[in-house]
């Protein structure tokens, strides 16, 4: 495996809600009284069964409660053994699943404030998400004004399966907002459920949604570039996160094909998706989907034709490697580095 | 890509392409709206007269996301006899399979018959586009060779149809669509696979179909170029499916072509399928070998649309990857995105795997001597 460096940012790490009653604290009281008196219990979504092995690393499992709900098992398992300077926490706690836009917004909000006081607070590593109520645009903006003031927020969270394709134009004031408070918007793998997880319907299996993910993030590139969002937005970042990264390159040729075939039917698309694609898009680097050699990650890489699209993670607490392996066999000392540090923070304006 | 005259001037003076190939997707056309009916019972007629078809989606008439073109299809491929492109035999000749040398071209008819919401009209359609197949085309030109077209939604009828098909040498393959009520590994679909199996014949899974759900994981899309880029995204869903239930596992013998959905995204999606197949085992115990075995031994892939890298040579990674030997050739005619067989494969590459590619793994898959 190649080399570790010190001062690495770590783009993808998940912090757990124990349970729906860790929340309260941060909901008001009407809130509070609608899910004790309802008896809401907790958001557990099928995109990460607690259990399943992919869910945590053997090592990284803790006796009792979610994977990565305790901050000292973070510190032990990521944040001092790699020697990380930053972390940004994405939480994947099923809030975008409810379908009242009022209880998601509600729901969001007490987790954006859970993060900031059980996470955020306790350790200067880690930098936040913003998890935001798709369901409603008009709450999603303000989710993320409250939260931008907080500069520890560093990015817009949403699911890479929502409602609706991301590129939707419903969805602009978004990424309007995002872009006005230098937050990139990060697309995290992992279904509301509002639409079956494959685009031929429901399959049978966990492994089937968790292999369909990446399908998931082709069909949104797609979106995004096609409704014109970053001709809109041109200084937007977007970053796909536990994406899959082998994909990239073979999907960016046929989606530039058909753009150059049928262009004339979205003519507000002003530059070629490849370039896009370089200029403002970027992956996160586990789970890393290729095989374990050489020769292919280096014709991988190659197929990129850039050194700039991928971002470091480990994608705490999920099983993706074993030990420090973290960074597949291949990379050069100068790709790690740009990995690790240059790259997180060329896309995160926030992180200081 | 037709891009109109200027590329017809061009391919006009280029030496003529004299090595015989096969083209594994050519999608003949109904020149009339009723040519269908003499193979159709009265009942039928009357219901498409009355009723019409119902598939699954909301328009009878005109697709959900406008073509480029009229039909799909390329500007020049209108016979000169009238009817739509794709219509005529003779203009087909001329057009495609003489000046390619086309030794073997295989007949996937589209809007034919399958994602219907009626299964009983679904399976009429079908078995009448079979017989439409045999008298207009297939008994008229010995390079051509039809698909069995099949009720997708009603697993029974549509191995009886295969069943009353097979030992048919008009026919070569089982047509299913990709865009399914389920996805394509699902029980429902499994006799299917077993009739197929029995009978010999590869399963082509063809780009396209309706089967009810929202084409991306996340809804409905806007537009035509997302449902076209879109359909590698269907396709890699519905194999990986096919893995995942077991199909390969149950159905050793079955083979299965992957058409019109091009091929890049076939090594880093049986990376993905082993890498979290190590991981998720359990949950799939009747998958007893890593998922890119069964790709590798029982799955085809049609080449076009080939997809165009900036270095045409990063192609040649991802073909060497999938293996020459799974590689076939085809046009797509008549439709405007078309590949032109003597540009698709740029200097380099060995004879051994230029024949393969154009010509021999088709004849070795369908059994054409």
């Amino acid at each position: 495996m190649a080399s570790l460096i010190a001062g690495g940012v770590d783009c993808d790490v998940h912090p757990a809600v124990p349970h729906l009653t860790s929340l309260l604290p941060y909901l008001n009281d009407y809130w509070r009284d609608q899910v004790t008196t309802r008896g809401m219990v907790d958001l557990v979504s099928q995109s990460y069964p607690p259990n399943s092995p992919i869910v945590a690393r053997p090592d990284w499992r803790p006796e009792t409660g979610k994977p990565g709900e305790r901050l000292e098992d973070m510190q032990r398992h990521v944040l001092d053994p790699f020697q990380l300077k930053l972390a940004i926490c994405n939480p994947l706690y099923g809030v975008q699943m409810v379908f009242s836009e009022d209880l998601q917004a509600a729901f969001c909000r007490a987790l954006n404030a859970w993060l900031a006081k059980e996470w955020l607070d306790r350790d200067k590593r880690l930098r936040g998400s913003i998890v935001i109520p798709t369901q409603s645009v008009e709450k999603a903006v303000a989710e993320i004004e409250r939260c931008a003031q907080d500069k520890r927020f560093v990015q817009v969270l949403m699911l890479v399966m929502g409602d609706t394709p991301l590129g939707k134009r419903a969805l602009w004031p978004i990424y309007e907002a995002a872009e006005q408070h230098d937050l990139p918007v990060g697309i995290h793998a992992g279904s509301a459920y509002h639409n079956p997880p494959t685009a031929v319907g429901w399959g049978s299996y966990h492994i089937e949604d968790y292999v369909g993910q990446a399908q998931a993030f082709q069909t949104q590139l797609t979106s995004l570039i096609v409704e014109g969002v970053f001709a809109k937005y041109p200084r937007l970042k977007m970053v796909m996160l536990e994406s899959g990264v082998s994909w990239i390159s073979p999907y960016l040729w046929r989606l530039h094909k058909f753009w150059r075939g049928v262009r004339m039917e979205t003519p507000w698309v002003d530059r070629a998706p490849l370039e896009i694609v370089r200029s403002n898009i970027r992956f996160s680097l586990q789970p890393f989907d290729a095989p374990p050699d050489e020769a292919t990650l280096i014709r991988l890489f190659d197929h990129m034709q850039s050194d700039e699209l991928v971002l470091f993670s480990t994608d705490y607490p999920h099983w993706q490697f074993d030990g420090q392996d973290a960074l597949p066999e291949g990379l050069t000392p100068d790709l790690v580095r740009k990995i690790m540090i240059d790259n997180p923070h060329a896309t995160y304006p926030r992180l200081t | 890509m037709n891009i109109q005259f200027r590329e017809n001037l061009e391919a006009a003076s280029l030496p003529t392409t004299k090595t015989a190939i096969a083209d594994c997707d050519i999608h003949p056309a109904r020149a009339t709206r009723t040519e269908l009916y003499p193979y159709l019972a009265k009942r039928w007629q009357h219901h498409l007269e009355v009723y019409g078809v119902h598939a699954y989606q909301g328009m009878m008439e005109g697709p959900p996301y406008p073509k480029a073109q009229p039909n799909a299809s390329r500007r020049d491929a209108y016979p000169p006899e009238g009817g739509p492109q794709g219509s005529s035999l003779s203009f087909m000749q001329k057009q495609l399979l003489d000046p390619n040398n086309v030794q073997l071209g295989v007949l996937n008819p589209l809007n034919s018959g399958q994602g219907i919401r009626n299964h009983e009209l679904s399976a009429a359609l079908c078995s009448a586009i079979n017989d439409w197949q045999i008298d207009k085309w297939t008994s008229k030109d010995k390079r051509l060779k039809a698909s069995i077209v099949v009720g997708n939604e009603d697993g029974l009828s549509a191995a009886a149809e295969i069943r009353e098909r097979a030992g048919d040498k008009n026919f070569v393959q089982v047509l299913l669509l990709s865009r399914n009520v389920e996805p394509l590994g699902q029980r429902r679909y499994w006799p299917i696979y077993q009739a197929a199996e029995e009978a010999g014949l590869p399963v082509g899974v063809h780009a396209f179909g309706f089967g009810g759900n929202p084409i991306t994981p996340s809804g409905w899309p806007s537009y035509y170029i997302e449902e076209m880029v879109g359909h590698s995204q269907c396709q890699q869903s519905a194999l990986a499916s096919l893995v995942l239930e077991g199909v390969f596992e149950r159905f050793p013998k079955l083979k299965m072509v992957m058409i019109e959905a091009g091929f890049g995204w076939a090594p880093s999606l049986a990376w993905r399928l082993d890498k979290t197949w190590q991981r998720l085992r359990s949950e799939v115990p009747h998958v007893k070998r890593p998922p890119s075995e069964y790709i590798r031994e029982q799955v085809w892939w049609t080449t076009q649309p080939m997809e165009d890298p900036e270095r045409r040579e990063d192609l040649f990674d991802v073909i060497n990857w999938i293996g020459w030997d799974r590689l076939l050739f085809a046009t797509d005619y008549p439709h405007w995105d078309y590949d032109e067989p003597s540009r698709v494969l740029p200097a380099g590459v060995s004879d051994d795997n230029r024949e393969a590619f154009y010509l021999g793994n088709a004849k070795k898959l369908y059994g054409i001597a």
